[in-house]
């Protein structure tokens, strides 16, 4: 039962999906079609999940006044306010049957005041730290990585006035290597052909992972408790 | 359900101002950060955990949940929240992903967390199956395919052919370079060592690439922080 | 004693205080964005074909708008929503708004208060546009979408009937849009509208994404995506194209170009620091090599 049955799901569900690819035709259309709306509906209940993780966490960090116990005042406050804001629709014009987010809603209120400011922030703080990663690390120490100083630096001219005053000079036959231009070519074609075969790895990685997991090779999604 | 109807508090303009004023100051509680570790910071950081894991959810809940399960499940019941599900046929079939999500959260029960992982061989079973075949079509197959391209394009001038050609060689040689140096099953010496070598320097140039947009997106976040706060300090709305 | 000065020197910028280049890099950026000094960029052939797609459309065709990013990218994508919503109306184009993150349908909604509302006033909701929003199920989502479309939209945003609106009524899946744009900065985002709709679908799929995302989705473009705006920089030459063409944009379609202002000089200052990083690191290295 605690290993078995998930196992025999993952092989029905796994299957089913790829075969509504190869026969687009009754049952595993109408399967392929429903299997999606429950994994949409589900999700739902990953983010449940993730919010109760995050209480039993906070909550036994406070009780047993573990290290920063007191910030995790604020992370279940926090929570509480914005989840009785949203789920009880406070302040939202139509009441019950209203936009959850509309204006006037104190979820948008809050967005607005704290989670936008605060996600907005917390990402551009990466500015400093990659702006002292260039002078810091960013060295032509070996053949390799002057070909990577290189190309960043291309790209990172490539809209700046010195960009184009640099190179814009040369004659009709070196216009390629006027910056502008040099930078459309990286990036269409040593970056596009480096990605491409990291793609490559990467998509066989899947295509294979994704088989072990549909065949029961692969199983440490299920853990280590109950194993035969 | 809480209404403030008589007068919609959160839109007034003394409301306004208090909510840029929280979001000025949080916003530099975060930049204390530059400085160094702070309690600020750390309530600014621990504040954001809370307020996003109940965001989502509350927005997973109502756009989601109600109307693509609980109403088709019970749309006669749905009148006071989703009017139009009512007179709406029963679906029970929504009964299986309801299942799915209850025994998803016995996860939160240390006794009976086992029987998550139906739940979650649900989702694995999904993920792999549609992965399989996705990846395979767009990430491999088209790959391969988008590489072998014909050299020579009808119509196009001698200096253009010949540019042309250049690339499309750059592009199959760096492919295929490329994967000769992931390919660690033979040495890499010799001729093989030296086309792997070539693989290097390509896929260097994709991460110069990388590094030099990855800088460019960082300023341009920074950019519309600093511009909010300029704004704020200028007394601009929000 | 002139020599061990010049060592000090090297040694001290080599060693200097990383909050002196935090300092920089914010000045970097103000000073620009209080001058309001703004950068056009010509359109590059990736960006153009989105443009000539959109504008080669005959008028009425349908397209999908999804935001698939939040506050922390708004500065990247929310001028490329700003530009390809007015392109896409100019043209009389039917725009759907959805979001595969549930931090985008308030980008949605921004779109609508700032752009759809105030500059298109005469455009009818539910006719000429409409905000569908946010549903859960990340790739799943697109998936279920391919086949069964109001299987999930069974509502708009504020939660009318979705059969409601004249312009819903001829949709059933995915292959009923002329044209897919996914405006994303992560998982899911475009890479999941090319692989789950567009190539299973064969469904034209564009796109903006941010910077840091744009080389990795390179390999898709031309045959798999008809073109995208990578970062702010992507977002500045979809503005160059529109105004280009419809020059009335001028002084509306600005927001990126203004942005660009600051990127600019910030790209200088870094790329002032990766030299004088390499000057400090090859200095150090010789008078290393000299007293071995």
């Amino acid at each position: 039962m605690k290993r078995t049955v998930p196992l025999v799901i993952t092989f029905i569900v796994g299957l089913v999906l790829i075969a509504a690819m190869f026969i687009p035709h009754w049952p595993f259309t109408g399967l392929d079609s429903k299997f999606s709306i429950f994994y949409d509906v589900i999700a739902v209940f990953a983010f449940i999940l993730g919010g109760g993780n995050l209480l039993k966490v906070h909550l036994s960090r406070i009780q047993n006044r573990r290290r920063d116990w007191k910030y995790s005042i604020v992370t279940v406050s926090g929570f509480f306010l914005m989840l009785g804001a949203g789920l009880l629709k406070i302040g939202v014009p139509g009441g019950w049957t209203g936009d959850y987010q509309a204006d006037g809603s104190l979820l948008k209120y809050l967005y607005d005041a704290t989670f936008q400011p605060l996600q907005a922030t917390m990402f551009s703080l990466l500015a400093f730290f990659v702006a002292s990663a260039s002078y810091r690390a960013f060295r032509a120490k070996t053949k390799e990585a002057t070909i990577l100083l290189l190309a960043a630096f291309v790209i990172l001219l490539r809209p700046t006035p010195l960009g184009y005053y640099l190179t814009f000079w040369l004659p009709k036959p070196l216009q390629f290597l006027h910056i502008p231009n040099l930078s459309t070519w990286i990036m269409s074609v040593p970056n596009m052909a480096g990605q491409r075969a990291i793609m490559i790895g990467i998509a066989l990685g899947i295509v294979s992972a994704s088989l072990r997991l549909i065949l029961g090779i692969e199983r440490s999604y299920l853990g280590t408790e109950g194993k035969d | 359900m809480i209404i403030l109807e008589s007068q919609p508090i959160l839109t007034t303009p003394v409301a306004h101002a208090v909510g840029v004023w929280i979001a000025s100051l949080l916003t530099l509680m975060i930049f204390s950060f530059l400085y160094k570790d702070n309690p600020f910071y750390k309530f600014a950081e621990h504040l954001f955990v809370g307020i996003s894991a109940a965001y989502w959810m509350t927005v997973a809940f109502w756009t989601t949940l109600i109307p693509n399960m609980i109403a088709r499940l019970w749309p006669a019941h749905m009148g006071g929240v989703l009017p139009a599900a009512v007179g709406q046929p029963r679906e029970w079939i929504y009964i299986i992903p309801f299942a799915f999500g209850i025994i998803l959260l016995t996860r939160l029960v240390s006794r009976i967390a086992w029987l998550s992982r139906w739940a979650m061989g649900f989702v694995i079973g999904f993920a792999a199956g549609t992965n399989f075949t996705r990846y395979l079509q767009s990430d491999f197959v088209s790959q391969i395919h988008s590489t072998m391209v014909p050299l020579y394009q009808p119509g196009a001038t001698t200096a253009s052919t010949i540019g042309n050609i250049f690339s499309q060689l750059v592009v199959f040689g760096g492919v295929v370079s490329a994967l000769v140096y992931f390919f660690f099953s033979k040495e890499h010496k010799g001729a093989f060592g030296r086309v792997a070598r070539f693989g290097i320097w390509i896929l260097m140039a994709a991460f110069g690439a990388s590094f030099g947009y990855t800088v460019m997106a960082r300023i341009s976040l920074l950019t519309g922080r600093m511009n909010y706060l300029i704004q704020w300090v200028k007394g601009a709305s929000w | 004693m002139a020599e061990e000065e010049k060592l000090t020197i090297i040694e001290r910028l080599g060693a200097v205080d990383r909050r002196y280049v935090f300092l920089l890099i914010a000045i970097a950026v103000i000073i620009p964005l209080v001058l309001h000094y703004a950068t056009s960029i010509p359109t590059s052939e990736i960006v153009q074909s989105l443009f000539d797609k959109i504008e080669s459309l005959p008028g009425g065709s349908r397209i999908l708008i999804s935001f698939d990013y939040g506050p922390s990218t708004v500065p990247e994508n929310q001028p490329m929503a700003n530009a390809v919503t007015r392109h896409a109306l100019e043209k009389s184009h039917r725009i759907y708004l959805m979001a595969l993150w549930p931090t985008g349908s308030r980008q949605s909604q921004q779109l609508i208060d700032e752009i759809i509302k105030v500059e298109f006033p005469d455009k009818v909701y539910g006719v000429d546009w409409i905000h569908l929003g946010y549903k859960a199920g990340n790739q799943g989502l697109i998936n279920t979408l391919l086949s069964d479309f109001k299987g999930m939209y069974t509502t708009d945003m504020s939660g009318k009937p979705i059969d409601s609106f004249p312009m819903m009524k001829d949709i059933r899946t995915l292959r009923d849009f002329d044209l897919i744009i996914g405006l994303g900065s992560g998982f899911p985002g475009t890479k999941e509208w090319i692989q789950f709709a567009g190539d299973p679908g064969d469904i034209p799929v564009g796109g903006g994404t941010t910077a840091v995302m744009a080389p990795l989705l390179y390999p898709y473009y031309p045959k798999q995506m008809v073109g995208f705006m990578g970062g702010l920089q992507g977002a500045a030459e979809y503005e160059y194209a529109l105004v280009k063409k419809y020059p009335k944009y001028a002084k509306r379609s600005r927001i990126a170009s203004t942005t660009m202002g600051p990127q600019v000089t910030a790209h200088l200052v870094i790329v002032a620091f990766i030299i004088l990083g390499n000057i400090t690191y090859l200095l150090e290295r010789r008078r290393k090599r000299k007293y071995r």
